[in-house]
């Protein structure tokens, strides 16, 4: 389980987090939602300390990793952890196949013999053919990128996966593919899933819970049920994606 | 105005500590990982085979201008082209081939080394470096610190051959010198000191090559404009930088009796 208190990040004068407290549920797929540049992607970043968080806590399985700065400690606790890049962060210099191994070689023992099995496997997985194990990354599509880079992060069998965005710049069809992967995910590998997303049709669909972000704070945590039925005129707005509402005005005011 | 000098100041600062941290960070892990050989050795090739053909042209041409500028100076001094190979070695083996291969290396291979990585940078290959059980210290600045490291040495060897080469073309055909008198001339004046002294420089300047190159690779920032004020400011850094070292080394290393 993963547990956040009080979670301030700021970059120079700019304070992006401002006290974020939420639980992350074992097995279980959770939503932070929230309009873009509010932070939820420095939020998960500072989950597998890409970033530093300014101060507040955050214990995964009870070990606080906020300010961990031993470099060996740092990587032994995101072995733990897949992430799933916006735009997939596929190594260019690389084939599809050997991103997919990448992982094996640094956190695995699995010997290099086994390595086209598990391509293979991860490929199939993520409804993608062996033969894209050849292609370069610029010879993918958008959807394609994602579905091998989402194959990278399986490979090496992580417990809990941090997905930025993944719906995002894909076709509707496409983007409910990959929400039913997550689905899958979950049900095949009991993986606890952190999903950041704006979109509501992929967050209803896979989410246990939802976590809306606003202005650098949670807004409303709670299930989708409650997403569904709330009076909060902001997670309201946002839910029925209308440009009327409070949101827009504080927009307008800055 | 005092503002912004004290701004630029710190950031400057800033930019030496990131730089002394990744070198630090650098040797933290040589020890604590499985070096990647492979990668270092195709760092080396790289950075050899992209320099090779512009370091040979600018050594054999500024062998041959040296040899030209000396022969004629003395030449109207003396009444005869004395000691040309003795000033085309000595400029070369001492201050030009070390200087001349780092310029060449910093704007061919360096630049490559920053947009590389700095790209990286932006579409968060480097973040997913991390996710995937590795840092970017480990996978890609060691091996390209040992492949400048390696490379740089030896590309500075081929360039004093070169430059003494065009300068006995110089001196034999257009200056008259006979060949055999040109060689001795390098032969007799030079020793193994002279040698160490280039080579120390090399050797320094590979390592400061490769720091700054692959520092301002790390912290780009920015998209593609990122990409290119990284590449650019690492080449003009590196260029500055080799300029200046090498007036400090000359002095520490003479000193030494080097």
């Amino acid at each position: 389980m993963i547990e956040i208190k009080d979670l301030h990040k700021s970059f120079g004068d700019k304070e992006v987090l401002k006290g974020i407290n939420l639980q992350i549920p074992e097995g279980k797929v959770t939503c932070i939602l929230g309009g873009s540049g509010c932070g939820k992607s420095t939020l998960i970043k500072c989950l597998i300390r890409l970033e530093e968080p300014t101060s507040g806590q955050i214990l995964v399985d009870g070990k606080d990793i906020t300010h961990l700065q031993n470099e060996i400690r740092l990587a032994a606790i995101r072995r733990h952890f897949g992430y799933l890049f916006q735009e997939g962060a596929l190594f260019d210099s690389m084939t599809v196949g050997e991103n997919v191994s990448f992982g094996l070689k640094y956190l695995t023992h699995v010997p290099e013999s086994e390595y086209p099995k598990i391509i293979k496997e991860k490929l199939a997985l993520v409804g993608l053919r062996e033969e894209v194990a050849q292609l370069n990354p610029s010879e993918l599509s958008g959807g394609m990128k994602k579905r091998v880079s989402l194959a990278r992060v399986l490979a090496v069998n992580p417990k809990a996966i941090l997905y930025d965005e993944p719906t995002t710049g894909l076709d509707p069809i496409m983007s409910d593919i990959i929400s039913d992967l997550i689905l899958d995910l979950k049900a095949k590998l009991k993986v606890t899933s952190v999903v950041i997303t704006h979109d509501m049709r992929s967050a209803f669909k896979i989410a246990d819970y939802i976590a809306f972000l606003y202005e650098g704070k949670i807004l409303l945590h709670g299930t989708p049920e409650e997403f569904r039925k709330t009076d909060n005129p902001y997670v309201k707005q946002f839910v029925s994606g209308s440009s009327h509402g409070p949101i827009q005005m504080k927009l307008m005011k800055e | 105005m005092m503002k912004q000098i004290g701004k630029y100041l710190g950031g400057l600062l800033a930019q030496v500590g990131g730089a002394a941290e990744m070198v630090r960070s650098s040797f933290f892990w040589l020890f604590r990982s499985k070096f990647e050989f492979h990668q270092a050795m195709n760092q080396g090739v790289a950075i050899g085979v992209e320099s090779f053909g512009v370091t040979a042209l600018t050594s054999l041409f500024t062998g041959m201008v040296l040899a030209l500028q000396a022969g004629n100076t003395i030449n109207n001094i003396f009444g005869d082209p004395i000691f040309v190979g003795t000033i085309v070695a000595f400029s070369l083996i001492r201050e030009l081939g070390p200087v001349l291969t780092g310029v060449v290396v910093s704007g061919r291979a360096g630049a490559a080394v920053t947009a590389q990585i700095g790209t990286m940078a932006v579409t968060e290959q480097i973040d997913a470096l991390y996710t995937l059980g590795t840092n970017p210290i480990r996978y890609l600045v060691i091996p390209r610190l040992f492949g400048f490291v390696l490379t740089m040495p030896i590309l500075t060897l081929f360039s004093n051959v070169f430059g003494i080469i065009g300068g006995y073309l110089v001196a034999v055909f257009a200056l008259g010198v006979p060949g055999e008198i040109y060689i001795t001339d390098i032969t007799t004046f030079m020793g193994v000191r002279d040698f160490l002294h280039g080579f120390i420089k090399s050797f320094i300047f590979a390592f400061m090559i490769g720091t700054v190159c692959c520092y301002k690779g790390i912290s780009t920032r920015g998209g593609a404009e990122g990409v290119g004020k990284s590449t650019t400011g690492a080449v003009v850094t590196t260029i500055v930088l080799i300029l200046v070292l090498d007036y400090f080394l000359t002095a520490i290393l003479t000193a030494l009796g080097i």
